[in-house]
């Protein structure tokens, strides 16, 4: 096992452009690392630099301690995973995960013993000897991943594997990869385009934007926390809203002006932060609004109460959505449309998505009350895209309690991990390689 | 649901009454075609033939289908031999996945059928390699990575006692026109071998691999092929004065042999180009006088929609002509679909296109302006001159009435020595 290095890592290709632009980023021994952004953004790029099938234009690449930027593929005992794995039907489940062994012609002894103990692992053993085709999805799915255990790797690397399932077998494979990599405890890293998968497997998430890292946290520090209007929009679905605002200073204290209604700054930011910045962008998720009738009268004096004109709602039985639309100066508008194009998303940037109650009578061309959760708002500068509330305490706490969970985690998996895992020979046997199991 | 389909759109108006808001794997559709020996794969394939042609439909993600629709259409836009996207098929209703639309490739051959009905007794291996290695070095050298090069991905055809291969499935591709890097390469050449071995373990254990083929070592061949290949290609050679032409003449043989055109060769000095910095390699600095060769090796089969032309309508033209004139076929034959409101086979619309539009325009040439471009060329301004026309009137004023307006307004002032014909 292994950590995994990366400082100013720089990639260009043949255009000069840097596909990957001095990124630097440390994947603990043991962790789940999710490497997520838009189509195009590097993350690919980043990979095969990681496996050593991409050189690297600058700067230094470490796995356990040695540098490998000039190391070979193969001599440094990653295993990659594909996106478009291939099951063979005639060969059984035992050939299909033993392939990769039969390829760098292991002898047939430490193939047997290699493929029984990731059966073992994966629940596989009593379908060794059938073919694919009798297997459900979600079996193949693990042979597929078998292939890849097998070889005994210092670290796994996922390229988008699940992008070509069916949304149900997705959903099921994500459980199965995240439970089997707390189990096995092998560093993993693991690229993919969609933010909720980003936000349901990893210990922690890299944002990647243009080539540029953005962020890397929890995936709650990045829903609480976002470092930026970038990582703000791209991360939760629906997305957050952003509302322009000005600052405007009286006698009864400071207040923001949206075109929602007046807000009360919330208390994580002061006048004087906000400066003399014309404009801000005001970011409230959908699911901080509420139904005003249905919140309690503590809670109400905790936010902000606006009058607004529902255009559409959507009912989903758990879900109620509602679609406020808003006037923003022109110049805004294209920078959020821009943001949303970035992002991918269909979402319209000059109109609140907000979740309600379900239970909530609010209906369509109704004039609304809304409660809004301001103290969990955040304000971003327009220019620069800077979250101007991001509390940096509270990122420090957030990180160390999600770096806690991830060592209990890990200590309860070891306490149980199978017999014939953990502990006894059959891996330890091998005294050149650390066992992928998890550390006794 | 929602059909995006390439012009002639009506081509393929058939397809419109297959059962699309049905899952794929269910269709009973009797235009349904079972292809045997067909390459493995992960998504629902099935073929159907409709109005005479057979297509293959691929149910995947709209997403993937999106994009290998764009990039088969990118190849074959580069004339790179692949399948022929057709259509995508999108919002077919909930839980259903879009489906993608190819031409079938006529008298396609698996690798699977190769290997299960050899020739007078020959397993197909060594061709088969060479062309799949063939194709791989056309697509990188278009900067094209295929993400999932595999037999099974590969068609063959026959091509005078060879094979010739063909693309199929782009789903992972990407294309990058300013070139691979040396790492994408290698990943692809990686991922081919080891889904050759893979495919071929497959067929060893269905019986119908020879014993002596180990697929370990020609997977590992078609490695070293790839490689070999690559080099003589692409290799910069430093050339001495004395037997400089003799070399140039030969390595330009030597890459016509293995069937690829040379579309450029760059002679540099290489002092001039050290101090460029280019990496390694630079020899005879010392005395100044040694020259670099760096070949450009043409990416497309050369003359690709020049032939396409020729076999359809018996006209030569110039590549970009063709190009045009071929363009100007598709969408007379939608313009004949839609008039009709059923499918016009590709020969039908070439013939008609031939008698009805281009003859037509070529014959009503003034003799006296004849030689002024060639006929072709004439065509082609009668076509611009035609949209120049429509837009200042707002109406399209038909190829005739352009051709005549053409004839006595603009041809006349074509010098008459500029194309050197008589
Ligand atoms: N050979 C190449 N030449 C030029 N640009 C490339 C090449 N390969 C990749 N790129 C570009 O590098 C960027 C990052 O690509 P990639 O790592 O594949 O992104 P992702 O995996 O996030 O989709 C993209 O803009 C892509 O177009
Ligand atoms: N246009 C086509 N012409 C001929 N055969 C095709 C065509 N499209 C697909 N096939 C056959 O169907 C198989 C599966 O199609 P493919 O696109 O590779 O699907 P998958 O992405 O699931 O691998 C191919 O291996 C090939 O044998
Ligand atoms: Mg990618
Ligand atoms: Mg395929």
């Amino acid at each position: 096992m292994a950590a995994i290095t990366m400082k100013n890592i720089v990639k260009q290709y043949g255009d000069g452009f840097p596909a990957v632009n001095d990124v630097s980023l440390d994947v603990q021994d043991g962790e789940f690392m999710i490497l997520v952004g838009p189509s195009g953004c590097g993350k690919s790029t980043l990979l095969r630099m990681i496996v050593g099938l991409e050189d690297i234009t600058s700067g230094e690449m470490k796995i356990a301690d040695r540098v490998v930027n000039k190391v070979a593929p193969r001599q440094r005992n990653l295993s990659m995973v594909f996106q478009n794995y291939a099951l063979y039907p005639h060969l059984t489940v035992f050939e299909n995960i033993a392939f990769p062994l039969r390829l760098a012609k292991k002898p047939d002894e430490e193939v047997r013993r290699r493929v029984t103990e990731t059966a073992e692992l994966l629940e596989l053993t009593e379908h060794l000897e059938r073919k694919p085709a009798n297997l459900s999805g979600g079996q193949r799915q693990r042979v597929a991943m078998g292939r890849a255990i097998v070889r005994q790797a210092d670290a796994f690397l996922f390229d988008e594997p699940l992008s070509n399932l069916d949304a149900k077998l997705r959903g099921q494979m994500r459980a199965e990869i995240s439970r089997l990599q707390r189990r096995l405890g092998v560093t993993t890293v693991y690229v993919t385009h969609d933010q909720t998968e980003a936000m349901t497997l990893g210990d922690r998430v890299a944002v990647l934007r243009k080539g540029v890292l953005q962020q890397v946290g929890s995936p709650r520090e990045l829903y609480e926390e976002p470092a930026n209007l970038f990582v703000a929009g791209f991360i939760g679905s629906p997305s957050m809203n952003f509302l322009p605002a000005t600052l405007d200073s009286s006698a009864e204290g400071t207040f923001l002006e949206t075109p929602l209604g007046r807000f009360g700054l919330p208390d994580k930011i002061t006048a004087a932060e906000i400066g003399d910045r014309d404009v801000v962008l005001v970011g409230i998720r959908p699911e901080h609004f509420e139904d005003a009738s249905l919140v309690s009268e503590e809670k109400r004096a905790r936010g902000t109460v606006v009058q607004a004109h529902v255009d559409v709602t959507e009912w989903l039985g758990n879900e109620l959505y509602a679609y406020v639309p808003y006037e923003a100066p022109e110049d805004l508008a294209a920078q959020l449309r821009d943001l949303s194009r970035e992002l991918d998303s269909d979402q319209l940037r000059t109109q609140a998505v907000v979740a309600l109650d379900p239970a909530s009578m609010i209906s369509e061309g109704q004039e609304a009350e809304l409660w809004i959760d301001t103290s969990r708002a955040h304000i971003f500068d327009p220019a620069t895209g800077e979250n101007l509330t991001r509390d940096e305490e509270r990122v420090a706490a957030l990180g160390r309690q999600a770096e806690q969970a991830r060592l209990r985690q890990r200590q309860a998996q070891a306490g149980q991990a199978p017999t014939g895992q953990a502990g006894n020979g059959a891996t330890q046997a091998k005294p050149d390689q650390e066992p992928p199991t998890s550390p006794d | 649901m929602h059909f995006v389909f390439r012009p002639p759109g009506q081509a393929a108006a058939g397809l419109l009454t297959l059962p699309w808001r049905l899952p794929l794997e269910h269709w009973t559709d009797e235009r349904l075609v079972e292809i045997r020996q067909r390459g493995l794969s992960r998504h629902v394939v099935r073929f159907v033939a409709e109005g005479g042609t057979l297509y293959a439909l691929k149910e995947l993600h709209e997403r993937l289908a999106r994009r290998e629709y764009g990039l088969l259409r990118r190849l074959h836009e580069l004339g790179l031999p692949a399948v022929e996207a057709v259509g995508a098929v999108v919002d077919r209703g909930p839980d259903l996945d879009a489906i993608l639309v190819t031409r079938y490739l006529d008298h396609a051959i698996s690798y699977r059928s190769l290997f299960a009905n050899p020739r007078g007794g020959q397993h197909p291996t060594d061709r088969l390699l060479d062309a799949l290695v063939e194709l791989l070095v056309r697509l990188h050298l278009a900067g094209f990575m295929w993400g999932d090069c595999s037999l099974s991905n590969t068609l063959f055809r026959f091509d005078a006692g060879a094979f010739a291969a063909y693309h199929v499935d782009a789903e992972t591709a990407e294309l990058h026109p300013s070139g691979l890097s040396e790492g994408q390469r290698h990943y692809d050449v990686d991922l081919a071998r080891e889904r050759i071995a893979g495919e071929l373990f497959d067929l060893f254990a269905a019986g119908q691999l020879p014993p002596e083929v180990d697929p370990v070592e020609v997977a590992d061949d078609v490695v070293r092929r790839y490689e070999g290949l690559w080099d003589e290609l692409t290799r910069e050679e430093s050339l001495h004065p004395d037997d400089q032409q003799y070399r140039i003449a030969e390595r330009l043989r030597r890459i016509n042999e293995l069937g690829f055109d040379v579309d450029e060769v760059e002679l540099v000095d290489a002092d001039t180009d050290a101090a460029v910095g280019t990496e390694g390699g630079v020899e005879g600095g010392a005395d100044g006088e040694a020259i670099r060769m760096r070949v450009r090796t043409r990416v497309a089969e050369p003359g690709h929609h020049r032939r396409i032309l020729y076999t359809r309508t018996g006209i030569d033209a110039q590549e970009n002509q063709a190009r045009r004139l071929l363009n100007d076929i598709a969408a007379f034959r939608a313009h004949l679909e839609r008039e009709t409101g059923h499918p016009i086979p590709e020969v039908v619309a070439s013939n008609r296109w031939l008698a009805e539009v281009y003859e037509l325009v070529v014959q009503s040439i003034p003799d006296e302006l004849r030689g002024r471009l060639d006929e072709v060329e004439i065509f082609l301004e009668v076509l611009d001159h035609r949209w120049f026309m429509s837009e200042r009137s707002g109406k399209d004023v038909g190829t005739m009435a352009a051709a005549l307006d053409y004839f006595e307004n603009v041809l006349p002032q074509v010098p008459d020595d500029l194309t050197g014909t008589p």
